[in-house]
């Protein structure tokens, strides 16, 4: 009696259902759907012979039922005891957050006892491992047919292996097919044929796979005996001389990795840098508060974050101009406040700039609290492009690197066909000359200041996604910037961008050999030594203003 | 009494006389009286003012090479850790078999981190003399070898100051490493006795202080004796025209070398006195901020002066003090202010604005 008022309810739900569906996908779904929906009844039912055929029936219906039967396959697919429908349920320790099976709506949370599994036998289980691992190689996704090519891969089934032989023939994308071969290129090297063997490690030597690393590696070792555990001295040396070939290239990969890290620790420096070059190399001035302008970008970054938490990804755009106009705006109330009265007595406005990074940094830690406040990444910014088995690359380094890049060429053009940039160049060849000829010259020290602070400020919007955003931020970089700027030499933009790659690349090829601490003390020894030999930098100012 | 400058100079003369009393009424009243007797210092009072000394004195070192020669080094604390350094080794030595791991030989941190030997640069330091030496030798070294290559190559300016900053940067990251053998992130402490006498009674901090006083009285009449010699007068020239004093023929970056070495051995010393009254030398002090701390006691002090560093070390430290115990929030906005006001109003410091009332009621 239960059971048929059940199955009334079931065939009601599924009533509805292709009502529903009928109304979104016309006329020609509907064979589909209603195989669909015969499947799943077939599924609910209990025995496992039901269940088989519900599964082929699935099969059948397309990659669009992979959900629910990787689903399944995982265990959590399951019956919702109060309306008998079926759905997904991910574990959260006390129950399970469920979702329907068909539409994929969430339904929200249950107990354990409010829903019943759908188990499966070994061999059912088999056999759907095996239809969704088909289902998913024929999926539109290279990225999903390439997971099943791997998943594949790992089994001893002469079937799967089939139906992998099978796809190669139509496969189009070549990363995908290169993993199909690499699949049968390891079941030759573990076949009982020496030729077949020697001609698959020949040819797995061109693959970059940390899967055919380890086993090459197994291959050439030796077992606890002593023994080799390939006793074939052939396909040894054939494997030896793989693995040589296969590490080379490793050790250019990770050559090339340990160059994108210094590049990308390079562009850190010189965004960092190249502000200070503005004012420290136009203007004559030390601006101690430097960092601290640059902590205000990125404390920026976090309010704009806060005032719009739906959209991350805008915020952070977003956060560039304001950051550049409100570090801009303080940098210039502290030249007109401060600065102009000290000009031509550098060290006193080391000083003084001093006292105001003091004042700035006790500031934000009265308002915002000291301790370190968390700006979220957006998601185009997260996660990392993974190039082969060896070589991946983090996507925000890579943004932080176009975006120094941006920024360097903006400000070159900026001095270079501005008129502004016309009058800051004047200033700062001959200030008393600048005056004569009708530059407002206490207007320009004013705008170069903002505009190197404005930068200071875009720098810390982008150090805001890759540290902690806290009052100390600034002084962290202070000094590495100050080396920048003069290691690459002052009063010249150039020679900050060289300058900062070629001291993050230095940085991060010390550190394998001697770690991170040490690595930084052996870079700033360098610069305290070059400093001696070439008092003014890689790119040292000619003539006149060299003497100054 | 010429022959010091005292006499000339009513200021320098005040400054000498306070400071005897100082370091000469204060230890003798603690040491006679009785506890009870209102002529009793508290230890407190005693280690706080025996630390004020000791900064007098690390100030004075730096007005020595920043306001006699110009050279403003950003540096300065580095010496005075290092100093600090050497002292805190020959007091590590000392604590023997009372340590938590009762290692005879190591200190505590070294049986920590498992060593078996002590590193070849501890031997030695339970000489007292030989820790001595080592106090003013190790920074006078570091300052010969940094201010040979700096000053040949005619590194000057802004310049010289970015570097003296990476300099103790750089020391600060590596004294910050385990592996350095020097107790790394929480350095050198938990002292038991100097010269056998007992670190924390307060006979030993009296005549600390004592010994400070006395010494930042002496290095300072040496100082004052210094710059009115030939020597100083060379160097007082090189500050406000080197290149002059080069054509004349002076070997210039001699006269910056020898005053340099000489002010990173005074402020060594300054550490070496510091370590025993505070009880711990750590890394923090070779932060930059600190070597600009004192930068900005001598500018308030008033610099070119040499009292001008005393004063300005112990206003400012004794404000810190007051300070940081009503309001914590409140001091970094002080010193921040006070390093802008200073610099923009005050180039001369207090000094200047003493002298100049000074000649106002003469005239």
């Amino acid at each position: 009696m239960k059971a048929k008022s059940i199955k009334g309810y079931c065939r009601l739900a599924a009533c509805l259902m292709l009502v529903f569906s009928l109304a979104i996908h016309g006329d020609q779904d509907v064979s589909k759907q209603q195989l669909l929906l015969n499947a799943l009844t077939n599924l609910k039912q209990g025995s496992m012979a039901e269940r088989e055929q519900a599964i082929i029936q699935l099969a059948d219906n397309g990659s669009s039922s992979l959900t629910i039967l990787q689903a399944l396959l995982d265990g959590q697919l399951f019956i919702l005891k109060s309306d008998d429908s079926l759905v997904i349920g991910a574990d959260n320790n006390q129950g399970y957050d469920i979702r329907d099976a068909i539409t994929g709506t969430a339904k929200g949370a249950v107990e354990r006892t409010d829903v019943g599994k759908i188990n499966l036998t070994n061999k059912l289980r088999a056999s759907l491992r095996k239809i969704i691992g088909q289902l998913q190689l024929s999926s539109d996704d290279p990225a999903i047919r390439l997971a099943a090519v791997k998943a594949m891969g790992n089994e001893e089934d002469e079937s799967a292996l089939a139906i992998l032989k099978a796809r190669e023939g139509v496969e189009k994308d070549e990363t995908v097919k290169q993993a199909i071969k690499v699949v049968f290129l390891l079941k030759d090297m573990n076949s009982g044929d020496k030729a077949l063997r020697i001609n698959a490690i020949d040819a797995l030597k061109e693959v970059n796979s940390l899967d055919v690393v380890n086993r090459l590696n197994a291959m050439v070792e030796k077992d606890e005996a002593g023994n080799f555990v390939e006793s074939d001295i052939d396909i040894r040396n054939t494997a030896k001389a793989a693995l040589i070939n296969i590490n080379t290239r490793l050790q250019l990969y990770s050559s090339i990795e340990t160059v994108f890290f210094g590049l990308s620790l390079g562009a850190v420096l010189v965004l960092a840098a190249i502000g200070l070059a503005i004012t420290f190399g136009v203007m004559g001035v030390i601006n101690m508060a430097h960092g601290e302008l640059m902590m205000l970008g990125a404390y920026t970054t976090y309010v704009m974050q806060q005032l719009m938490p739906n959209n991350l990804a805008f915020s952070v755009l977003l956060s560039i101009p304001a950051a550049f106009v409100i570090s801009a705006l303080v940098g210039i109330a502290i030249e007109r406040g401060i600065i102009r009265f000290l000009y031509g007595r550098p060290l006193e406005t080391l000083l003084a700039t001093f006292g105001v990074s003091l004042i700035l940094q006790q500031s934000v830690r009265s308002i915002f609290s000291p301790l370190n406040r968390s700006v979220a990444t957006p998601e185009w910014m997260s996660g990392s492009w993974q190039v082969n088995d060896f070589l991946s690359l983090t996507w925000n380094r890579f943004y932080i690197l176009v975006f120094c890049l941006i920024v360097f060429v903006l400000l070159l053009q900026i001095l270079k066909r501005t008129s502004l940039g016309l009058e800051v160049r004047a200033v700062a060849q001959n200030r008393n000359m600048a005056k004569a000829m009708g530059i407002p010259t206490s207007r320009v020290d004013a705008m170069t200041f903002g505009l190197g602070s404005g930068i200071a400020g875009v720098a810390g919007v982008a150090l805001s996604q890759i540290t902690n955003v806290g009052p100390n931020l600034g002084q962290a970089y202070i000094v590495d910037s100050f080396m920048v700027v003069v290691f690459g030499g002052v009063g010249n933009l150039w020679g900050t961008l060289v300058a900062g790659f070629v001291l993050g690349i230095a940085n991060k090829f010390l550190e394998p050999f001697a770690g991170a601490v040490l690595a930084k003390i052996l870079v700033l020894i360098f610069i305290i030594l070059f400093i001696q030999k070439r008092p003014r930098g890689l790119f040292p100012q000619k003539g006149r203003a060299a003497d100054s | 009494m010429k022959l010091i400058g005292l006499g000339t100079d009513k200021i320098g003369t005040t400054v000498l006389i306070l400071l005897a009393s100082v370091s000469f009424i204060i230890p003798l009243c603690n040491l006679v009286s009785p506890a009870d007797s209102p002529l009793h210092f508290s230890a407190y009072t005693v280690s706080v003012l025996g630390k004020y000394l000791t900064f007098a004195l690390l100030g004075l070192s730096l007005d020595l090479v920043w306001g006699y020669c110009g050279i403003l080094a950003l540096g300065q604390g580095a010496f005075f850790a290092l100093g600090g350094y050497a002292m805190g080794m020959y007091l590590m030595r000392q604590i023997g078999t009372r340590g938590v791991y009762g290692d005879p030989l190591l200190p505590d941190f070294m049986v920590f981190l498992n060593w078996k030997e002590l590193p070849w640069y501890w031997l030695g330091f339970d000489n007292f003399w030989f820790a001595l030496l080592m106090v003013v030798l190790v920074p006078g070294v570091l300052a010969f070898v940094f201010g040979w290559l700096a000053f040949r190559s005619r590194v000057t300016g802004v310049y010289l100051s970015i570097i003296t900053q990476a300099l103790t940067y750089a020391l600060l990251l590596a004294f910050f490493r385990n592996e350095m053998g020097f107790g790394g992130n929480n350095g050198l402490t938990d002292f038991k006795e100097l010269l056998g006498f007992n670190i924390q009674s307060e006979a030993l901090r009296a005549l600390l202080l004592m010994i400070s006083g006395v010494t930042l009285i002496a290095v300072f009449i040496l100082c004052r004796w210094l710059v009115n010699t030939k020597l100083g007068r060379v160097v007082t020239a090189i500050r406000d025209q080197e290149s002059r004093v080069r054509f004349l023929g002076y070997r210039v970056e001699m006269f910056k070398l020898w005053i340099f070495v000489f002010s990173a051995m005074i402020a060594g010393i300054a550490g070496a006195l510091y370590v025993p009254q505070v009880g711990i030398i750590n890394p923090s002090e070779f932060s930059p901020l600190n070597s600009l701390e004192i930068v900005i006691w001598v500018a308030i002090g008033g610099r070119g002066t040499l009292y001008g560093a005393i004063i300005g070390a112990v206003l400012v430290n004794y404000s810190k003090t007051v300070l940081t115990g009503l309001m914590p929030e409140i001091w970094l906005f002080t010193l921040g202010a006070v390093f802008v006001l200073v610099t923009v109003f005050l180039p001369d410091g207090l000094v200047g604005l003493m002298r100049r009332r000074l000649q106002e009621s003469h005239s």
